[in-house]
């Protein structure tokens, strides 16, 4: 559906987007995920031909983005960052325009805009003006206008930016309903809201893909890895990292900040067998107090910081 | 086509939601109606001239006022990526936006055929310069509609469109009147890059082709310049 070779883009000489490649199948939702500045939205921007590339190639169902602009734009609709409308239209009028400019019929219009209206709870906002309604609102007209023409893509950037935990899940719900029938590409920096929507995550840092997988290949490609936390009443570091620091599996230990009479610490473990047998026989043998003793998979949480730590 | 008259339809409407609209073309009306009338009735005659010899000045800064939001305004609240994302070629989005604010220009004129509308009342108005003002008044809109359009595509900026829009059209307008400093080699040149230069022709009841051409190439050097304006920019 859609083909990405070496994407490259230059601000000046700032390199916001490096060689990326990327193939996107009909029917997936693909998240786009990095932190703020990594290059998702310049990605999404070339995408949909508002940006040109410094070099690479986008191609959309066969169509070059250089030479077919007019029609990739036909089949992408896309929800550009934060949403600007039109501050001076009214809502209605400027999904009017949109579905005019999309070269829908008089008919179809209305019915499709009423059918837009329910779906994106439109109702009450659909005869102000942009600049009157609520940020959360302006997201879901964002959203209307993008699923307007009834594209086979949508493009997102950032779909749930601003908007309150509500708001937030109401618009999952419309994604994850789209994504049964559209190809939905969406770029985010917030994890659960990938792991939660997309089929699918690439995850960008510095411009370039550092990982790309469905979000269970990417929890499994971490090995299973995962950490457990501990707790103990005041004890010496040196003693618990000599006794602990041995048992087979368990790859670091590392103190975490605590208050006074505690002592909190994070063991990074991995393969087959379980280390928390072996290290409560330790806690046990040497008398410790035990005020916390818990294991935490490894989530995308984690490979996401991994791989996107600035050195 | 079709795109284009969808962006028309659009920044047409857009102009007279925002209060700019109703104070440019008071502003334009007031100007005109002071100048013009201040001095009709002591010369006693009935003509246009000199509502005409005006309004190439007064345009200078009008139009750059109705022009300036057309792009930087876009560009600045971030609409321009909507715009741009939809299905429409950097021509629609030129030429629509251009068509709309000439239709403004076209709407501001409508109100001072009132003037001729009058005078023939009071006197034997000669139709033939009237007619020919007019049509003269259009191709300046257009020409200068074509370079407020050109200054709003190169910032982000209303305020920076409207002084570079204005610079230009005042130096086009006020351009033969300056030759008097220059040599005569270059005047004939100069001179005819004055646009005050062909439009008082228009308004004496002269259709010549030199001036008709000398306003469409001023138009569509603008409105070229913009489309590549608005294509390299990306």
């Amino acid at each position: 559906m859609i083909a990405i070779q070496n994407l490259t883009k230059y601000y000046g000489r700032v390199c916001a987007v490096d060689r990326i490649s990327l193939q996107i199948r009909k029917g997936e939702i693909v998240g786009l995920l990095g932190p703020n500045g990594a290059g998702k939205s310049s990605t999404l921007r070339m995408l949909t031909c508002f940006l040109l590339p410094s070099e690479g190639s986008i191609k959309v169902k066969g169509f070059d983005i250089h030479d077919h602009a007019l029609e990739i734009k036909r089949l992408i609709g896309y929800l550009p960052e934060s949403a600007p409308l039109y501050q001076d239209m009214l809502v209605y009028d400027y999904l009017q325009f949109v579905a005019r400019v999309r070269g829908l019929g008089a008919a179809r219009r209305e019915e499709r805009i009423r059918e837009l209206c329910v779906r994106c709870g439109l109702r009450e906002v659909m005869h102000k003006s942009v600049h009157e309604i609520s940020r959360g609102y302006k997201q879901r007209v964002g959203l209307a206008h993008a699923m307007l023409g009834d594209p086979e893509i949508l493009v997102l950037d950032e779909p749930t930016a601003g908007l309150d935990p509500n708001q937030i899940v109401e618009i999952r719900d419309i994604i994850r309903e789209i994504g049964k029938e559209k190809t939905v590409i969406l770029s985010t920096h917030i994890l659960s809201e990938a792991e939660a929507t997309c089929d699918r995550v690439v995850i960008i840092h510095n411009g370039a893909i550092v990982a790309d997988g469905g979000t269970q290949e990417l929890k499994q490609e971490a090995g299973g890895a995962y950490e457990i936390h501990l707790s103990l009443q005041s004890t010496d570091f040196h003693a618990v990292k000599s006794a602990l620091g041995s048992v087979p599996g368990v790859r670091e230990l590392l103190r975490k900040e605590a208050g006074p009479s505690t002592l909190d610490i994070r063991l990074s473990c991995g393969g087959e067998r379980d280390v928390r047998p072996a290290v409560y026989q330790i806690v046990k043998q040497q008398g410790w107090g035990l005020l916390e003793f818990r294991r935490e998979s490894r989530t995308l949480e984690h490979i996401f910081r991994e791989l996107t730590k600035e050195n | 086509m079709h795109g284009a008259w969808q962006v028309f339809h659009k920044d047409f409407k857009v102009f007279f939601v925002s209060p700019i609209a109703y104070i440019v073309i008071s502003i334009f009306l007031v100007l005109c109606g002071w100048f013009f009338f201040s001095t009709f009735f002591l010369f006693g005659q009935a003509e246009l001239r000199n509502f005409f010899s005006l309004l190439p000045l007064l345009f200078s800064f009008v139009i750059p006022a109705v022009t300036m939001r057309l792009f930087a305004e876009e560009r600045n609240t971030g609409s321009y990526e909507l715009l741009l994302t939809l299905p429409l070629s950097g021509w629609d989005v030129v030429l629509g936006k251009f068509l709309s604010a000439l239709a403004f220009v076209a709407m501001m004129l409508l109100p001072t055929l009132l003037y001729a509308v009058c005078i023939s009342r009071v006197g034997d108005l000669d139709w033939g310069p009237v007619v020919g003002g007019y049509l003269g008044a259009l191709l300046l809109g257009a020409a200068f509609s074509g370079i407020g359009l050109l200054a709003s595509s190169l910032t982000r900026n209303q305020i920076v469109a409207f002084i570079i829009g204005m610079a230009v059209c005042f130096t086009l307008t006020l351009l033969d009147k300056m030759l008097f400093f220059l040599p005569k080699s270059i005047l004939g040149v100069l001179q005819f890059l004055g646009a005050d230069f062909h439009f008082q022709n228009f308004a004496r009841g002269v259709l010549d082709s030199r001036d008709l051409l000398y306003f469409l190439s001023v138009w569509f050097l603008a409105i070229v310049a913009t489309h590549r304006v608005i294509q390299e920019k990306r």
